[in-house]
């Protein structure tokens, strides 16, 4: 059984179909690409998987269970976390604050009005593993707002990880990094543990190649192509479609 | 546990240890009881006001949750402990307390899902609504509240049958006081509890704060039935220390003050209110002193000056204290330099803001 699947998933805004009848399976452990020119409705993809758009058709599983109904944060439980295309960080609270807030979330104490955040030793632990992961031990008591971007890039990832997902969507995770701190942002995405899915939406095709098992394409909203990385491209089809594309820029 | 473990746990530890000017706050509250036996009265109505902002500032401060009818608790605790007095159903000031908070937090839930959607503009409007019917429904069934006339005939008991109110104000105000300051030490330790750290960041970033498994809107529920519980319990000092109630609790125009108390004592950091409503008080009374008849046209004034002086500086002085009392919570503002090398730094890209639906 995959892990996520969509079933005909369509996204109406008036006339236009941002996600046109898309049915879409991510196998469980896959490193699966979701690529697709501007504007081919990557992110209202994203955003109806993870219930931010509610769809206008079609069913969202998520371990075959029907998640279309449901909200964000439940969504989130159910393991599934994503990440933003621009950074949706809270820039008032530092790094540990913030992923200590999503390790209690995810917990199951996140409600909890009475104890100190970060008073049970079994958080803490959870909190430091994940800083040390995501390489932010250095700033970790420093404000969001002022970090640098690429380690912001890195806490947007570190928030998404903290929830412990069984499915984890990263939404052009590399975007605007510069080429200095590009390095260690693929190196931690490249060792995410391969118990979390992971599906990645992403413009860079050298990013695409190198780390997935399996690519999409979107274009005009519909499923355009689907399989292994040297299928899709060689697929003529394809290249049509990106080299129409750069010939736009 | 590693050295990395240490460092986390010991930033969470500091993170809600008491500070210094903390401590010296509350011993200065406390001694004023002894060093102040004649400004008692107006410290009685400080307290009571005190505890009021914190009410607010729990939910502006922590949730972003504005509201302009925060008197409609305030007042629906004020009138409930003055009706169960009058008919004697309760005449024991801590038990009535308890009963009023439940009241005015009952009254909160059943209003919260009012403030749930929209933006500040709609809050302010609904929350300002609310109000005016509660202060109408007052007014109209006088023959319960006693209309414009007010609530006569309110017996207040000793507290705990032992401590009887007097006139200068001496007991009423050790009793708000205590209050307050238990109050305040169940606030300080919700906005230090995952709970209250949720709160923050579904102000800072509510589209974040759902993608890491925050029910916003459950959240905002319970901290707005909170507050209200907060306001009743306020409303209801002031029934037991005046051993009366009119409609003024309802009015317009104490929504109003609250929000100038946090103005001018700041948001996010508890203080604020309290701190605010101790230079309100103070203000209103010198002035009031100095022009009997227009001591609003200097309060409104300094409004202004207030805003006129920017409000980047009035949120830099209250981010001081806030540093001052909480160093380990938020860091210092940003010099302007500073900032702009930040930007400078960082490129593209930025924290916060809405959701793009780019491509």
């Amino acid at each position: 059984m995959p892990i996520l699947e969509t079933v005909g998933l369509a996204k109406r805004f008036g006339g236009i179909a941002a996600t046109n009848e898309v049915s879409l399976a991510v196998e469980k452990g896959a490193r699966q690409a979701l690529i697709g020119p501007n504007g081919a409705g990557k992110t209202t993809f994203i955003n109806l998987l993870t219930g931010v758009l509610k769809p206008t058709g079609g069913r969202i599983l998520l371990n075959g269970a029907d998640i279309t109904a449901l909200d964000p944060h439940h969504r989130v439980r159910l393991g599934m976390a994503r990440t933003f295309q621009i950074n949706q960080l809270f820039a008032d609270l530092t790094p540990i604050e913030s992923i200590g807030l999503a390790v209690s979330e995810r917990a199951g104490g996140g409600g909890d009005w009475w104890r100190r955040v970060g008073g049970r030793a079994t958080i803490t632990r959870e909190i430091a593993a994940i800083v040390e992961r995501f390489g932010l031990t250095d700033v970790m008591r420093e404000r969001t707002a002022v970090l640098p971007y690429g380690k912001q890039r890195l806490l947007e990832i570190a928030l998404a990880f903290a929830c412990r997902p069984r499915l984890l969507l990263l939404d052009e995770p590399a975007a605007g990094v510069p080429e200095a701190e590009r390095h260690e942002l693929l190196a931690t995405i490249a060792a995410l543990p391969k118990d979390v899915t992971v599906l990645l939406i992403e413009h860079d095709m050298d990013l695409v190649f190198s780390f997935a098992d399996r690519i999409s394409v979107l274009v005009n909203g519909a499923l355009f192509a689907d399989g292994a990385p040297d299928e899709v491209a060689r697929d003529p089809r394809v290249k049509a479609v990106y080299l129409g594309e750069e010939s736009d820029v | 546990m590693t050295q990395l473990e240490e460092e986390v746990a010991g930033f969470f530890v500091r993170r809600g240890r008491w500070s210094p000017l903390e401590i010296a706050f509350w011993i200065l509250a406390l001694a004023s009881i002894w060093l102040l036996p004649s400004e008692h009265l107006i410290l009685t109505e400080t307290a009571i006001l005190a505890l009021f902002a914190l009410s607010l500032d729990l939910i502006l401060g922590f949730a972003g949750i504005i509201s302009l009818g925060h008197a409609a608790f305030f007042g629906f605790g004020a009138y409930f402990t003055g009706l169960v007095a009058k008919y004697g159903i309760v005449n024991e000031p801590v038990l009535a307390l308890l009963l009023a908070g439940l009241a005015a937090a009952a009254l909160g839930f059943a209003t919260s899902f009012l403030v749930l959607r929209g933006s500040d503009l709609t809050r302010i409007m609904v929350t300002l609504g609310i109000a005016l019917v509660l202060y109408e429904l007052a007014n109209r069934y006088d023959n319960i509240t006693g209309g414009a006339n007010g609530l006569q005939g309110v017996d207040i008991h000793p507290i705990l049958g032992r401590f009887s109110f007097d006139l200068y104000g001496h007991t009423a105000y050790a009793y708000c006081l205590v209050v307050l300051f238990l109050l305040f030490l169940l606030a300080r330790r919700i906005v230090r509890s995952p709970f209250g750290l949720s709160l923050v960041a579904l102000k800072d970033n509510p589209l974040r704060a759902e993608a890491v498994g925050i029910p916003v809107n459950a959240r905002m529920v319970a901290i707005y039935t909170i507050a209200a519980g907060y306001a009743g319990v306020a409303g209801a000092l002031l029934t037991q220390t005046t051993a009366f109630c009119s409609l003024d609790v309802l009015s317009f125009e104490r929504s109003a003050d609250l929000l100038l108390v946090l103005i001018i004592g700041g948001t996010g950091y508890l203080y604020g209110g309290l701190i605010g409503a101790v230079i309100f008080k103070f203000m209103q009374d010198w002035l009031a002193n100095l022009t009997p008849q227009y001591w609003q046209f200097w309060i409104g004034l300094v409004l202004v000056l207030i805003v006129l002086v920017g409000r980047e500086r009035v949120t830099g002085w209250t981010r001081s204290l806030h540093h001052m009392i909480f160093p380990r919570l938020l860091a210092m503002p940003e010099s302007r330099k500073k900032r702009r090398e930040i930007a400078a730094r960082r490129g593209i890209g930025r924290v916060g803001g809405a959701a793009s639906d780019g491509h």
